[in-house]
């Protein structure tokens, strides 16, 4: 039941093969079974998933389904979810429970999804390891000594560990594409705008993008199809009509141009990674697309225009987490500073409160100019330098991180967070160009999985998806499940 | 030493729209506390502010208003600080591109010597909640309801070299914004409020002396009262040797004083940068049009058009048109009254606002339409009465006792006596009567034709045409 794909499930409950319930207590089971050593969820909401299961089953009786009625589906606890506790990783939200659901939340539920629950992240998104969530640290499901990524590491070690066929993440400077490559799966993160960020809690509101975190790319189509949509309750989501993202999923390659930017496969690259991405190229080849290589000059400055922009935002998104209407506050508080800087000093983990100081430091008057807003120039800078690159080709590959998963702690425990941040070398890039992105699984180095990366022009993700399909019919590094999660229950 | 006085004023102006600048929650005055607050006022986790379209034309009305530069884009900026009140953390405003860019309006405050006033820029902006700190021992309540109430914010130049000034230039935007619809105006409720920079220097000199900035004033007359107070205190610190503190003052009507709320060194560093989360707001060119469609006549055009066409003194047209709603009645009015504007002109800039004064009601809730005065004024026109029974008449009206003037001249038997044999025989009856005051008359003395004249009108009630009694009088006793 849980090496299905979304439409194979789909054809499975129109046939009446198994039920929905069924599905859904099935995969409750396997969470049941295997999530205390992952610890990818927060939350298993076992009383709603059957209640809408069973919602669900009616409608498929009636005749009435939609292509992923029925279907269960896991969210990113970053999700507002109404009458379930959304926790964003964080003690500050522990006891938050929100009175409205997030539009995407909103879209599954109207698709007939059942949400199985809510799974784990970094602590407000920000990590790239899982290790700062206030719920602990998930494990890699191919290597429990290992981090599934971050931060939308549950959702990455979920779907891969087969909790659930499906998960939402969301991805600020690779948040979806990392886990998805350190845990082999497949993860998109559209074009900014394309997905609505309303009730989706914010990090840096010009970056955050939500997308889903799938094992094929026909999933990831799929998903997106319902997740995806102009939604007025978001400013910044663009108004344009919908479309079908799988539309294209079959079309041929041939005569596609790929890019290989320079700059991603400098000497610092692990050869061994590179020659998974070689392999990954080669097969491209075979498929009928032309190579190229191109350059990014700018992408040595991403990351630090990254972890500047990102935390500007961030310093003043979490500024409504202040313990006054909602979320942690401290015992007792003496007057109003101390109800402040306790409620927030005790509920905040250490990356959060480094990355608001980063930022606040970096809007304060007198170095505004010099951080901010050279951050800003830069970021246009690195959207030129992907406007050229589209001129000449259609996508743009390279590796989707540096390593393969590292050893929890190993990043974590050294006390030197830039170590952490250089992880997101390749990702960050796309998110400050608005850019649509994606991870497929493409190769192994020394039993772990290895992820390529694919990069498209604005509004390009159903070529994404047609590109990644393509190589997914070619190979099967997507199917590969992890050693002890391979049995059914 | 002479010092010289220098005003800004930053006012605030609450937008009259039903709904709130980013969210869909009431803007109404008054409900209780909490109940029209969204989870977008509230400042809860994940959700989004979503622009008001109505704020914008508001604000490009205003800025039409004023002749503004208005631009094609402004930026919503974050301007970062903590307070209970404020739920985000942060106030969705305007900083580096406001809406409305430099514009200016002229005040007067000796007739015939117009002043100009630059206005720096205005912006838009969110109200926070207000902070409750009776009734909640040791602690304090939290109203969001004003939460996100649309605000413009009118920041002028130093250009106000007086309190009168400064006085006369937040009546003219007051005057202005109700003109054009965009606010209330309504100080008591808050909906139109001012902060104000006041600094001194030596007359003559150039450079600007270090200012203080006194905040939330709510009525034109602790405007004056608090400049008056913070412009003598910065003398006696200066002339005793002291230095002033760029600082922000409370002005506390009850005690007439300031006092110090917070120094330069102690101000928050906003940590102002434009908000992710809205995109830069376009104005374009149809809506800079569409907007000038609906401009009505502005105070100051609507002023001279008085003074110029309905002939009345600048004093006059001053005082009626400071009001839309006090010039339109005038102008109803006026019409009611066969186009009389000099009585009317006096009629509604005298009796009927010293009513209204009295009773403190204002001209939207006169108990005398515009017509109903209109046609009590044109009685006194056509000489059916006088001034002195108009103003019985009028006191009938006030006081409901009838629908018309008609109606209460006929009720009350009012009517000017008019009839030259009726009147004769009254100043015959007279003359007869005081045959001592004619003989005084004869000699010379015509002081006593008065004598005569209150004698008719005695007798009469009032009634008596005054100018024909005189004509006759004068043609009997010089006969």
């Amino acid at each position: 039941m849980h090496n299905k794909t979304l439409s194979e499930l789909s054809t499975a409950l129109q046939n009446k093969e198994f039920s929905s319930e069924e599905l859904t207590r099935y995969f409750l089971g396997r969470i049941k079974q295997h999530d205390q050593s992952l610890n990818s969820f927060i939350t298993v909401t076992e009383d709603l998933a059957l209640a809408q299961a069973q919602a669900a089953d009616q409608q498929i009786a009636a005749g009435e389904s939609g292509a992923l009625t029925g279907i269960p589906m896991a969210q990113k606890d970053i999700f507002c979810t109404n009458g379930v506790k959304t926790s964003c990783g964080s003690k500050m939200l522990d006891n938050f429970i929100a009175p409205y659901d997030a539009t995407v939340v909103k879209k599954t539920n109207s698709a007939g999804m059942v949400m199985l629950g809510k799974t784990n992240l970094d602590e407000f998104a920000m990590g790239s390891t899982n290790e700062t969530s206030f719920y602990g640290a998930v494990k890699n499901p191919w290597d429990l000594n290992r981090v599934p990524g971050g931060s939308s590491g549950g959702s990455a070690a979920a779907v891969a560990a087969r909790l659930t066929p499906v998960a939402t993440g969301t991805d600020t400077g690779g948040s979806i594409r990392q886990p998805a490559s350190l845990c082999g799966i497949t993860g998109i993160k559209p074009t900014y705008g394309t997905v609505s960020r309303f009730g989706m809690i914010a990090f840096a509101s010009s970056l955050d993008q939500g997308g889903p975190m799938t094992r094929t790319a026909e999933d990831a189509g799929i998903m997106l199809n319902v997740m995806a949509g102009f939604d007025e309750k978001d400013s910044t989501s663009y108004e344009k009509e919908n479309e079908d993202y799988t539309r294209s999923l079959n079309d041929s390659l041939d005569g596609l141009k790929i890019g290989l930017p320079k700059e991603y496969f400098s000497s610092d690259l692990n050869p061994d990674i590179a020659s998974v991405i070689d392999a990954a190229v080669k097969e491209y080849e075979k498929l009928g697309a032309t190579i190229k290589e191109i350059s990014l000059p700018n992408t040595g400055l991403s990351i630090p225009a990254y972890y500047v922009i990102a935390p500007a935002e961030c310093s003043s998104n979490l500024s409504r987490m202040d313990g006054v209407r909602f979320g942690y506050r401290c015992e007792d508080p003496k007057n109003l500073d101390d109800l402040y800087s306790r409620s927030r000093g005790e509920a905040f983990g250490e990356e959060v409160k480094r990355r608001i100081m980063i930022g606040a430091y970096a809007l304060s008057a007198g170095y505004y100019d010099a951080y901010y807003l050279k951050a800003q120039q830069i970021r246009r800078l690195i959207s030129e330098d992907f406007k050229t690159a589209f001129s000449d080709v259609d996508v743009i590959m390279g590796p989707t991180s540096p390593s393969t998963a590292f050893k929890l702690g190993e990043l974590s425990d050294d006390n030197d967070p830039t170590s952490m941040y250089l992880e997101d070398i390749y990702t960050t890039s796309v998110n400050l160009a608005g850019l649509p992105g994606m991870s497929i699984p493409a190769g192994q180095v020394n039993g772990m999985p290895v992820g390529l990366q694919l990069i498209g022009n604005y509004f390009q993700e159903a070529k994404l998806l047609n590109i990644a399909h393509q190589f997914q019919q070619a190979t099967d590094w997507h199917q590969q499940t992890p050693a002890g999660f391979k049995e059914e229950h | 030493m002479e010092w010289e006085t220098v005003l800004g004023l930053e006012i605030h102006a609450q937008l009259a729209t039903n709904s709130k600048i980013f969210s869909g929650a009431s803007t109404a005055y008054g409900a209780e506390p909490n109940t029209q607050a969204c989870e977008v006022d509230l400042g809860l986790p994940g959700v989004l502010p979503v622009l008001n379209k109505e704020v914008v034309r508001m604000a490009v009305k205003f800025g039409l208003a004023i002749d503004a530069q208005i631009d094609e884009f402004s930026v919503f900026a974050r301007k970062n600080y903590f307070y209970p009140d404020l739920p985000k953390g942060y106030q969705i405003s305007q900083f580096e591109k406001p809406i409305i860019g430099l514009g200016f309006t002229d005040i007067e405050v000796e007739e015939g010597k117009p002043i100009r006033v630059g206005i720096t820029r205005a912006h838009l902006e969110e109200d926070a909640g207000k902070s409750l700190h009776e009734d909640y021992q040791g602690m304090t309540g939290i109203d969001l309801n004003r939460a996100g109430t649309p605000l413009l914010e009118i920041v002028s130049e130093p250009d106000m070299r007086s309190p009168q000034e400064a006085v006369a230039y937040m009546k003219k935007i007051h005057s202005i914004v109700r003109y054009i619809g965009i606010c209330d105006g309504n100080m008591a409720e808050g909906s139109f409020r001012c902060d104000a920079n006041v600094s001194i220097r030596p007359k003559g000199q150039e450079e600007l002396g270090t200012r203080t900035e006194l905040k939330n004033i709510n009525s034109f007359k602790n405007v004056e009262k608090a400049i008056n107070y913070e412009v003598e205190r910065q003398i006696d610190v200066l002339e005793s040797g002291g230095t002033i503190t760029q600082e922000t003052r409370l002005y506390d009507a009850d005690k007439d004083e300031t006092r110090s709320m917070r120094s330069k060194e102690e101000a928050n560093d906003y940590r102002y940068f434009p908000d992710p989360d809205l995109l830069p707001v376009q104005i374009s060119q149809k809506l800079l049009d569409e907007v000038r469609q609906t401009l009505p006549e502005l105070p100051d055009a609507r002023k001279q058009r008085f003074i110029e066409a309905l002939a009345l003194s600048a004093y006059d047209a001053g005082l009626l048109t400071a009001d839309r709603e006090l010039a339109d009645y005038f102008e109803t009015c006026m019409k009611a009254a066969e186009n009389d504007t000099k009585i009317t002109a006096n009629w509604v800039n005298g009796e009927l606002s010293a009513a209204l004064n009295k009773e403190n009601k204002s001209i939207a809730e006169s108990p005398l339409s515009a017509k109903q005065l209109g046609q009590l004024v044109l009685r006194i026109k056509d000489n059916t009465i006088s001034g002195k029974i108009a103003k019985q008449v009028f006191a009938a009206l006030w006081a409901g006792e009838g629908d018309s003037a008609d109606s209460i001249i006929e009720a009350k038997g009012l009517k000017q006596m008019s009839d030259s044999g009726e009147l004769e025989a009254l100043v015959d009856e007279v003359i007869n009567a005081n045959p001592g005051q004619v003989e005084q008359y004869r000699a010379g003395k015509t002081k006593v034709m008065g004598f005569f004249v209150g004698q008719i009108m005695k007798n009469t009630g009032g009634k008596a045409n005054p100018g024909q009694i005189n004509q006759i009088l004068k043609t009997k006793l010089d006969a």
